[in-house]
C-alpha cells in the first residue's frame, strides 16, 4: 500500500432539475443529491461510503466513474483533471476506473454467453489482442468460476456466480480503481461471504483501490480502510475505519451504528443503547437550512438551524486509541461529542 | 412417521416456556411445483407452531421455503399449478384444501400478512384511508363513514403523523417507513390473530427498520396476536425473536428458543450461517464462508440435503448422503430439535468454534 493520491474528489456538487407546476406557476427546482462533498482515495486503499437511501452515495459513485456529469466540483484522476472530459476522451479513465453493480440480474446482457460479455471490453481496449479467449478463462478462474463455462448464458448461473462474473468483467481491462455500489446486497447471507472473500483476495493480490458503497454497517467494517457517513448529499463524518466504529462524534453516525441490530444479543451481550431516530429522511428537494441532519436531531439547537457546520477534523483527533496511530477523523457537526456507551461495547 | 416423531417432541420438550395457545399449527406441510422440468418441491414435511403473544422467526436463505410455506397459509398459491399436502390449522380450522370463499374469509380477519416491497403491495390507485376502511367493511358491517374513521384510527396507531389527513393521499406520497407502517394499520384493522411478516424490513434503511421492528413488537404486546417473522437477518431475529425454525432447501434443520439457538447452534448450518457474518470474524480477516451453493428444488440431494456443504460430514460418513436425518431433540440442549446424524452435535461445532478462534 503506498500513500500516492489515486483519486481527489473536491467540492463535488450534482444537482438534477426539475420544473413542476405549482397553481398557475411552472416552478424551477432541483433535487440536491449530492451537495459539495471532498474525498480522496490512495493507492491500494478501500473508501466506504455508507448512509440510507436517497443520501447521494450511489450518485457520488456515477460521479466518479463519470457516467453522470457534476454540476460543479472537481475530479482528479491520478492528477489529471476528468470533470468534465467528453465522451470520446474518457476511453483511458473507463479502463482505470470500473464499476461492479448491485444487481446481478440485470446488470448482464441475458443475450450474451458469458464469454462475449468479457471479451467486448478486451476489444474495445485493444487488450490481449488475439489471446482474447485465453484471457476470459484467466479471469473466470481468477474469480472462481469454471473457464469451461465460456459459452453458457448468465441465466444459467446463480446470483452468487453471476455476480463473479460481473467482477471478472470489471477485471478484464486491469482497472486501478473499483467503484462496487452495494455488490453483495442482493446476495444470500452464506454467498455473501463468498463474494466478500473473493473481493479480499483480489485486492490484496491485484492492489487495488476500491470506493465500496454499502449500507450494511458489518460488511463495510469489515473491508474497508477508511469510512465516509453520507447524510442528504453531505459527508458528515469521515475517516479511518476505527475512528468512525469505536468513536463516532457526529450524531448520525452514532444513531446509523446504534440502529443496525445486533447478533450478539443472543450471546447474552446486553442489547447496546438504541439511539432511536424519529421521522424520515426529509427531503432533498428543500432541504432544512443549516445542518441537515438537525430535524431528527437530538442535540439540535438554535445555532444549527443559522449555520452549516463544515467538515473539520475532530477534536479529539490527538487522543490515541490503545497506543494506536489515530489518522484521519472528520466530522461536520456543532456539539460533537463521543458517547462513552458506543464506545465501551468495542471489544478491544 | 416422521410427523408422529415431530409432533410428540415439541410437546414435551417446549412445555417450559409455553404460554399463549397454539393459533397456527402446521404439520407436515409439503408444497411443490410441478414443471416442464420435474416437480419442484418448495417446502417438504414443514411443521412448526405459532402462540399467541410470541414471535416466531422463519429464517433461511432465498429458495429455501421460508415464504412458500407462509403463502400456503393464506391460499396465495394458484392451486391450479400448486400440490399441497400436510396439514394447516388456522385457530382450529384445516385449511389445506379449504375453499376459496374460506380463505376470502380468514385473510384479514384471522390472519394478515405484511410483505417486503410496501410500494407494491398497495394499490396505487386508490387512497391509503380508502384501502384500510375496504378491508374493514369486507368483514364488518359498518357504514362507510364509521369505516373511514376506523382507517384513520388504525393509521394514528401504527404512529403515522397526521393521519387525517394522510388517510387522504396515495401511496406515491408516502416514504418506503411510511408505507411499511400503512401495510401494517392495514393488516391489522380486524384484529387478526396471526400477522405474517415477510421480510417486512428488508427494503428499509437500518434507522427505519428499527423504527417497523419496534412497531411490530409493541402492536404484538399490545393485540396480544401471534407474529411469524420471515427474514434472512439473523441479527433481527436475536432482538425480536421468540422462537426460531431454521429452513434449509425446504426443509426444517433446526429449531428451538431463538436467542439460545443464535447463541449455540446444534445443526451445521445454522452455524456456518453464523459463522458467515462479517461481525463474527476479526477485521479483515477472511470470512467463513459456507462452500457451494444451495441445491436445486428440482433435484435434491438424496440424504440430507445439507450434506454437499457441510463441513462435518466426514465424521459420519454414508448415512448423510443415503438417509435423511429425523427430527430429534439436540443432546445435551433443552427445547431443541435438530436434523442431523451428528453424534454430539454442540460438542462438534463448539470444538470447532475453538479451533477457528
Amino acid at each position: 500500500m503506498s500513500d500516492k493520491t489515486l483519486l481527489e474528489v473536491t467540492d463535488l456538487v450534482r444537482y438534477f432539475p426539475f420544473r413542476e407546476i405549482q397553481g398557475l406557476r411552472m416552478v424551477k427546482a432541483s433535487v440536491r443529491a449530492v451537495d459539495g462533498i471532498s474525498f480522496s482515495v490512495q493507492e491500494g486503499q478501500t473508501l466506504g461510503l455508507v448512509g440510507e437511501s436517497g443520501c447521494g452515495k450511489s450518485t457520488t459513485s456515477r460521479l466518479v466513474t463519470r457516467l453522470d456529469t457534476p454540476t460543479s466540483g472537481k475530479i482528479v484522476f491520478e492528477g489529471r483533471d476528468i470533470t468534465t472530459l467528453k465522451e470520446s476522451q474518457l476511453r483511458d479513465i473507463r479502463r482505470d476506473i470500473q464499476m461492479i453493480f448491485q444487481d446481478p440480474y440485470s446488470s448482464l446482457n441475458p443475450r450474451h454467453t458469458i464469454g462475449s460479455i468479457l471479451t467486448t471490453p478486451l476489444k474495445v481496449h485493444g487488450l490481449h489482442k488475439g489471446r482474447e479467449k485465453q484471457r476470459v478463462k484467466e479471469l473466470l478462474e481468477l474469480v472462481g468460476l469454471n473457464p469451461e463455462h465460456i459459452n453458457r448464458y448468465p441465466s444459467e448461473f446463480s446470483g452468487g456466480q453471476r455476480q463473479r462474473i460481473g467482477i471478472a468483467r470489471a477485471l478484464a481491462v486491469e482497472p486501478k480503481l473499483i467503484i462496487a455500489d452495494e455488490p453483495v446486497s442482493a446476495l444470500d447471507v452464506s454467498i455473501q461471504a463468498q463474494v466478500m472473500n473473493l473481493l479480499a483476495k483480489l485486492r490484496d493480490e491485484l492492489g487495488l483501490a476500491f470506493i465500496f458503497v454499502a449500507h450494511d454497517l458489518g460488511v463495510v467494517r469489515h473491508f474497508c480502510d477508511q469510512v465516509a457517513v453520507m447524510y442528504l448529499g453531505k459527508i458528515v463524518e469521515y475517516g479511518d475505519k476505527r475512528n468512525i466504529y469505536e468513536r463516532p462524534e457526529h450524531p448520525y453516525t452514532q444513531a446509523l451504528l446504534s440502529a443496525a441490530p445486533d447478533i450478539n444479543v443472543a450471546r447474552g451481550v446486553p442489547p447496546r443503547e438504541r439511539i432511536r431516530l424519529v421521522g424520515d429522511v426529509p427531503s432533498p428537494i428543500d432541504p432544512p437550512s443549516g445542518c441537515r441532519f438537525r430535524t431528527r436531531c437530538w442535540k439540535a439547537q438554535e445555532l444549527c438551524a443559522t449555520e452549516e457546520p463544515p467538515l473539520v477534523e475532530s477534536t479529539n483527533a490527538h487522543l490515541p486509541i490503545q497506543g494506536r496511530e489515530n489518522g484521519l477523523h472528520l466530522q461536520a457537526c456543532h456539539f460533537p461529542e463521543i458517547k462513552p456507551a458506543l464506545v465501551a461495547e468495542v471489544p478491544a | 412417521m416422521s410427523a408422529a416423531i415431530a409432533d410428540q417432541i415439541p410437546n414435551t420438550a417446549g412445555e417450559a416456556h409455553n404460554n399463549g395457545d397454539v393459533v397456527l399449527d402446521v404439520k407436515d406441510l409439503t408444497v411443490s411445483f410441478p414443471t416442464e422440468e420435474g416437480l419442484v418441491r418448495a417446502v417438504s414435511n414443514l411443521t412448526y407452531q405459532a402462540r399467541l403473544g410470541r414471535t416466531l422467526a422463519i429464517v433461511g436463505e432465498s429458495g429455501s421455503g421460508k415464504s412458500v410455506s407462509s403463502m400456503a397459509v393464506l391460499g396465495l398459491h394458484n392451486m391450479k399449478r400448486t400440490r399441497i399436502t400436510g396439514s394447516i390449522m388456522l385457530d382450529g380450522e384445516q385449511l389445506v384444501g379449504a375453499s376459496r370463499s374460506t380463505f376470502q374469509r380468514i385473510r384479514s380477519d384471522k390472519v394478515a400478512m405484511v410483505f417486503q416491497d410496501p410500494q407494491s403491495s398497495l394499490h396505487p390507485f386508490y387512497k391509503i384511508g380508502d384501502q384500510i376502511a375496504e378491508a374493514y367493511r369486507t368483514h364488518h358491517k359498518v357504514s362507510r363513514a364509521v369505516a373511514s374513521k376506523r382507517a384513520v384510527e388504525m393509521l394514528d396507531l401504527v404512529g403515522i403523523p397526521n393521519p387525517q389527513r394522510r388517510a387522504k393521499q396515495y401511496p406515491h406520497e408516502f416514504s418506503g417507513g411510511m408505507r411499511q407502517r400503512a401495510m401494517i394499520a392495514l393488516g391489522l384493522v380486524n384484529n387478526p390473530k396471526l400477522l405474517i411478516a415477510d421480510e417486512p424490513t428488508t427494503a428499509l434503511d437500518v434507522t427505519v427498520q428499527a423504527q417497523i421492528l419496534d412497531l411490530i413488537n409493541d402492536l404484538r404486546k399490545e393485540f396480544g396476536s401471534a407474529v411469524v417473522l420471515i427474514t434472512h437477518d439473523l441479527a433481527v431475529v436475536a432482538e425480536t425473536a421468540d422462537d426460531i425454525v431454521v429452513m434449509y432447501a425446504g426443509r426444517g434443520v433446526e429449531k428451538g428458543d431463538a436467542k439460545e439457538v443464535l447463541a449455540r447452534p446444534a445443526h451445521p448450518y445454522t452455524y456456518g450461517l453464523l459463522q458467515s457474518l462479517p461481525s463474527h470474524s476479526e477485521e479483515l480477516e477472511e470470512l467463513k464462508a459456507i462452500k457451494g451453493a444451495p441445491p436445486s428444488l428440482l433435484n435434491l440431494p438424496p440424504g440430507c440435503s445439507f450434506h454437499p456443504r457441510c463441513a462435518f460430514k466426514d465424521l459420519v460418513g454414508e448415512r448423510c448422503w443415503t438417509e435423511l436425518p429425523e427430527w430429534r431433540p439436540a443432546p445435551g440442549i433443552n427445547n431443541r430439535l435438530i436434523r442431523c446424524h451428528l453424534e454430539d452435535p454442540v460438542g462438534t461445532i463448539a470444538a470447532d468454534e475453538e479451533a477457528s478462534r
